[in-house]
């Protein structure tokens, strides 16, 4: 019997815009610049195409939970540190969000760079101690304190207690608000893309693939460690921040499940690894949940599931496939 | 006085909590975080078993047990088995199976003070001048047999042996003839009896609620940690150490800061002896 197997090669417009020079033609041009024209200019015209004042603010939503989701892809699949607590960035940046604008008087656009900062610095603190072990620390460490936090809060009765932090300022108007968060997952999109491909970046992945290896170059782990974890729990508390103020309140419920679920589902169905499947991924999942907003907590039965048949059958994710149709040809030839 | 039985029943609850989580990152490595999950969903099985189908409680308990090794067993044999090996994936997967199950169970209206399992024995004796009742003296005596009997399993069977070969040494293992697939799916069985069992023992304390499925989970890990990942009696030790320090947080501190302690002895164990206490064995894998 005649045998055959799938070759996939690489098609010649891939090959020759590989290298910055070759760009020779507006053909070529497009070839590189399309994908990402269609994201950009996509997300940007979003909100006009939007039927309702609710699923405006479902854009919001998705855009939040999108950066969240870029920062769980960076720690992830370029540092090898699994955070299954995205709520403790979202929780952190919320509330230092909400103090500074209700104690303090900043006005959002003022207070949301505050608490992106300060938040991503004691979000690093707190997850400090388990940055120089290898293994599942960081992963049960960053599990337990949104769960822990929400406990404290509530215990203590400190921060607004159960009732929350009200009266937030909202943004100047919902038009400002969309595309500010727009244009910052944009923003940090783009710069984690370039921030992978630079000498940062590729101790990262170094520390990933072979930390001895890194050391053995005489590079400080743990340090590296912790700017990407800065990094990415900066995109958290952003998110955090801009949520407190889209919602105009700030509580425990901050530190939900969903903050932490959601982004990782977006991540593995995206495509891990990425950086953009994630933002696909969310602007997937993040309207399907809210048509299923009527039941409830099986919300995030249904993100499992999908995680494990995801994870378990079809790791690769839409990105990478899409990708690969997009670069490459295939064809069946004889073996 | 108080101080003292309290705490070491205390202790002995959590070192029934964390033994399956122990067993299973002990052999195969992987970190079990439907853990609380299934200490729960056990509770929830033994409830229908006696209330709906109205069995006899001790065989309720037994067919729960039975029903959560079998769930274990499937959950590596289907799932965990497939991305064995990939950290990522192995914890992604463990924790999506862990909430699907409670989110499921709290969707399907299992909270409030409804459910509740009986507890083995009706009333109480005073030790001192402590009143304690006898439940609370079975789970000392129940917690203590495991122990016993989990170190005579590990130590005089063959099954055991081989499950502590694979913890020391996978390879060596397989050359010896030993199926390190077979033993993983024991293991997750036997670490899922584990956490039933701790579940049907513990849960009559209280009411059955979806959130009790963290804390156990946070609980457990505490002490895995403090013990040392993977070392058994490590973590037996830690459970005590744990444990009176809960206690005696909440004799003067308040019981709020419960959490909070197994937070902080987490992170202290981190910071000062990353292998824990008593995890000599794999203490240069884990550190950088």
């Amino acid at each position: 019997m005649e045998q055959r197997r799938k070759e996939r090669i690489d098609r010649g417009i891939k090959v020759r815009t590989d290298g910055l020079y070759a760009l020779m033609s507006w053909r070529e041009l497009g070839y590189l610049t399309l994908p990402r024209l269609v994201l950009i200019v996509g997300m940007l015209i979003l909100p006009f195409v939007m039927p309702s004042m609710y699923w405006q603010r479902v854009i919001s939503i998705v855009c939040i939970y999108a950066l969240l989701a870029v920062s769980f892809d960076l720690l992830a699949h370029f540092v090898g540190l699994v955070s299954l607590g995205g709520a403790l960035f979202i929780g952190v940046g919320g509330y230092i969000s909400a103090i500074m604008n209700t104690s303090f008087g900043f006005p959002p656009l003022l207070a949301i760079p505050i608490a992106t900062i300060a938040g991503a610095g004691i979000c690093t603190l707190l997850l400090f101690p388990c940055l120089p072990l290898r293994g599942v620390y960081f992963a049960i460490v960053s599990l337990m304190y949104p769960l822990a936090m929400a406990r404290v809060i509530e215990a203590l009765d400190i921060l607004g207690g159960t009732d929350g932090i009200m009266g937030i300022d909202s943004f100047p108007n919902r038009w400002i608000e969309q595309y500010f968060v727009i244009l910052m997952v944009l923003l940090f999109l783009f710069g984690v893309r370039r921030l992978v491909n630079l000498d940062l970046g590729l101790v990262l992945r170094a520390v990933k693939d072979n930390d001895q290896a890194v050391r053995a170059s005489g590079m400080n782990i743990t340090f590296y460690k912790a700017v990407a974890v800065f990094f990415s729990s900066a995109m958290g508390c952003l998110g955090g921040a801009c949520l407190v103020h889209i919602y105009m309140w700030s509580g425990i419920s901050l530190f939900a499940l969903d903050f932490s679920i959601l982004p990782i589902a977006a991540t593995v169905i995206g495509g891990a690894g990425t950086i953009v499947g994630p933002v696909l991924g969310c602007l997937i999942l993040v309207p399907v949940s809210e048509l299923l907003r009527d039941f409830g907590t099986l919300r995030i039965v249904f993100y499992s599931l999908i995680l494990v048949a995801f994870i378990v059958f079809r790791s690769e994710g839409i990105m990478v496939y899409g990708q690969r149709k997009y670069h490459q040809i295939e064809r069946w030839v004889k073996v | 006085m108080d101080i003292l039985i309290y705490g070491t029943i205390n202790s002995i609850a959590l070192a029934l909590m964390a033994l399956g989580f122990a067993l299973v990152y002990g052999i195969s490595r992987v970190p079990n975080f439907a853990h609380g999950a299934l200490y729960v969903i056990t509770g929830f099985i033994a409830w229908s078993l006696l209330r709906t189908l109205g069995l006899n409680y001790f065989f309720s308990i037994v067919l729960a047990i039975i029903a959560i090794g079998v769930v274990g067993a499937l959950m590596y044999q289907f799932v965990l088995i497939r991305v064995r090996g990939m950290a990522i994936s192995e914890i992604i997967a463990s924790y999506a199976i862990g909430l699907a199950i409670l989110e499921g169970l709290r969707w399907g209206g299992f909270k409030g003070s409804t459910y509740t399992l009986p507890v083995f024995i009706e009333g109480s004796m005073t030790i001192g001048d402590i009143p304690v009742d006898f439940h609370r003296i079975l789970v000392v005596g129940i917690g203590a047999a495991v122990v016993i009997s989990l170190w005579l399993f590990t130590h005089y069977t063959r099954i055991g042996l081989a499950l502590r070969g694979m913890a020391q040494d996978e390879r060596a293992a397989l050359m010896l003839g030993i199926d390190s697939d077979v033993m993983a799916v024991v293991a997750m069985a036997s670490g899922a009896m584990l956490a039933g069992l701790a579940g049907i023992v513990l849960l009559p304390l209280g009411n059955i609620v979806v959130e009790k499925g963290y804390d156990v989970l946070i609980q457990a890990i505490a002490v895995c940690i403090v013990g040392g990942l993977g070392s058994w009696m490590g973590a037996v030790l830690a459970a005590f150490l744990i444990g009176f320090a809960q206690i005696l947080t909440v004799v003067y501190l308040g019981t709020h800061f419960q959490m909070v302690v197994s937070l902080l002895a987490i992170i202290l164990t981190l910071i000062f002896r990353p292998s824990g206490l008593f995890g000599r064995q794999k203490e240069l894998e884990e550190r950088v």
